[in-house]
């Protein structure tokens, strides 16, 4: 653990790349049609932007289409409407330099965890030897060092989540695309995931694109928050976060009188459309 | 298993030598001695009781044989061989038909599966057809083979081929159709080609699917060899039996019926070896878990 203090050794490699790690989301509608043929909307008109470098949270009431937003930025879905522009350029296919963290583990299980960690690199085309080099180094910031050879059955559910973390972060990405990262973690770990996943973006800054169900990790991690409708999903608000940075241990900036205004103010926006959508789904609505 | 090393590691200091542990293992050892009276009595009971019966004339050993007359017709057949050869040979014959047929098999039905799981263009167009071709008895075709093929090894490969094929290839198929919608989408987004997708993901996954269905693949590998052998051949176990049974010789059949079993059974083996090699990585069931 102690081998995260000389992490400030990486160069900021690709930071010429940062400039056009811009997101423009505009007008974003997604349409689906439902078994019963019905079209559904998902998403409605969704509009915000992702500054390069900027930790963006997106918060919202479950079912708000906030994942479907997600896969329309990495390209793995194509929106009905609208646009995501990537630097510039619009996103078709897959979108080059982003990489994807899940809710549910992503993780190879027939790979060991160094295996899992090279998958990147390796469908990249680097030689093997600087890839290994490479996969070893993150494994060590993320504090797996030692840990090269388990399988992923072996691993608690806090480290799976060090080994995709440093599956989604060694090929630099520009743009870092979260799902609900710590979704599945206790309470403790959650935090402990947090305050080190800030401690790693700060070194290699990406623009983060963050989905959270919870307030409070949005606030604590984020410059921005952007608050969803209920469904069909649209940016109901957006909120910047003026905390300073560097912020420091995620459980202890909670206390802080600047964080509980923010928090307040972003929940008297958010719970009305919780409300909505817990009436919806409780209503005997599917 | 847990509740008793815990006891034991509290007042032992190591290497589990407290009186608890010791208990442990003494019950353990107990249990599989108990697992293997068992199934030695039951064999006795089965064997024992066919030889009685047939013996004191309840059961006509002309019709269903005699354990001792399977043995000796056994010693005789390794020693004497056939009318068609020595009784290796065409137990090699055999072999060599079923093992080839498998290989051929399982890699056409492999490499089918993977291919139409992942296109749903060519399963929805090929589906319907192959559900037609699975509905056909395929051991009909042996005729089809013999016919067509002679009387050699060739008629039996195909026949043993076309039975594995369709085991293995609806196991792949269905492999490749539960790969993990989150893991696609992560390699995808992490820049895989499609063949990488193939290479790291698709074939990995499906494996397990696969090797389970190579358990019985084998099993009918050998169906398939015997029926073209019955069905015409000039060296085989299939002829064997055929010849038994012309000559109202139960004996022989039961005999050449040991050997393929033993044959199965050492296929079997080596399967679960190759499983065991391919699949380290999966974490161990409870129940392997459980047997000290």
């Amino acid at each position: 653990m102690a081998s995260r203090n000389d992490v400030a050794t990486s160069p900021g490699a690709g930071a010429a790349d940062h400039a056009n790690a811009r997101i423009e989301i505009s007008g974003l509608t997604k349409r689906f049609l439902t078994p019963a043929g019905e079209v559904f909307t998902a998403l409605h008109g969704v509009s915000f932007t992702v500054e390069p470098g900027q930790f963006c949270a997106v918060v919202g009431p479950t079912g708000c289409g906030k994942s479907t937003t997600l896969s329309m930025v990495s390209g793995l879905d194509r929106p009905s409407e609208g646009s995501v522009k990537v630097g510039g350029r619009e996103v078709s296919g897959i979108t080059d330099g982003v990489s994807f963290m899940f809710q549910t583990d992503a993780l190879l299980p027939w790979k060991t965890v160094l295996g899992n960690v090279l998958m990147g690199p390796v469908f990249r085309r680097v030689p093997k030897h600087q890839a290994q080099a490479s996969a070893r180094d993150w494994l060590r910031r993320v504090g797996l060092a030692g840990f090269e050879d388990r399988y992923p059955h072996q691993l608690s559910g806090g480290m799976r989540k060090r080994v995709a973390m440093a599956a989604a972060l060694i090929n630099e990405p520009k743009i870092l695309i979260m799902d609900e990262p710590f979704g599945a973690l206790d309470v403790q770990t959650k935090a402990i995931m947090s305050t080190e996943l800030l401690s790693l973006w700060e070194q290699i800054r990406p623009s983060v694109v963050f989905i959270t169900h919870d307030l409070d990790e949005a606030v604590a991690l984020a410059d921005r928050v952007v608050v969803m409708t209920s469904s069909p999903g649209s940016v109901k608000a957006v909120f910047d976060i003026d905390l300073p940075r560097p912020r420091g241990s995620v459980q202890e900036i909670r206390f802080q009188p600047r964080f509980i205004e923010l928090q307040h103010q972003i929940w008297d926006t958010l719970r009305e459309e919780v409300e909505r959508a817990y009436a919806l789904t409780a209503g005997g609505k599917q | 298993m847990s509740t008793t090393s815990t006891v034991a590691a509290a007042p032992a200091t190591d290497g589990g030598k407290g009186p608890a542990a010791t208990a442990a293992q003494r019950a353990a050892k107990r249990r599989v001695a108990q697992v293997w009276a068992g199934r030695i009595g039951l064999a006795v009971f089965v064997i024992g009781g066919w030889q009685a019966f047939t013996t004191w004339g309840i059961v006509d050993p002309f019709f269903f044989g005699q354990p001792s007359g399977i043995w000796q017709r056994l010693i005789d057949l390794f020693q004497h061989g056939t009318q068609f050869g020595s009784f290796y040979q065409n137990i090699w014959t055999t072999i060599e038909e079923a093992l080839v047929g498998f290989v051929v098999g399982s890699l056409t039905g492999v490499v089918f599966g993977v291919a139409l799981g992942q296109s749903r263009y060519l399963s929805d167009v090929l589906g319907p057809y192959i559900k037609m071709v699975n509905a056909i008895p395929r051991i009909v075709l042996g005729s089809i083979f013999i016919v067509a093929f002679g009387i050699g090894v060739t008629p039996k490969i195909l026949l043993a081929a076309v039975l594995v094929f369709f085991i293995v290839f609806f196991n792949a198929f269905q492999g490749v159709r539960e790969v993990d919608r989150n893991v696609l989408a992560n390699v995808r987004v992490l820049g895989a080609s499609r063949m990488q997708i193939t290479r790291h993901v698709i074939v990995p996954s499906a494996l397990t699917w696969i090797i389970a269905s190579l358990h019985s693949a084998f099993g009918f590998a050998v169906v398939g060899a015997l029926v073209g052998e019955v069905l015409g051949a000039q060296s085989g176990l299939g002829l064997v039996i055929k010849t038994a049974q012309n000559n109202f010789d139960p004996n022989g059949v039961f005999a050449a019926m040991l050997v393929i079993a033993v044959i199965v059974l050492g296929a079997e083996w080596l399967i679960g070896k190759l499983e065991h090699r391919l699949l380290s990585w999966r974490p161990p069931t409870p129940s392997e878990t459980n047997v000290i």
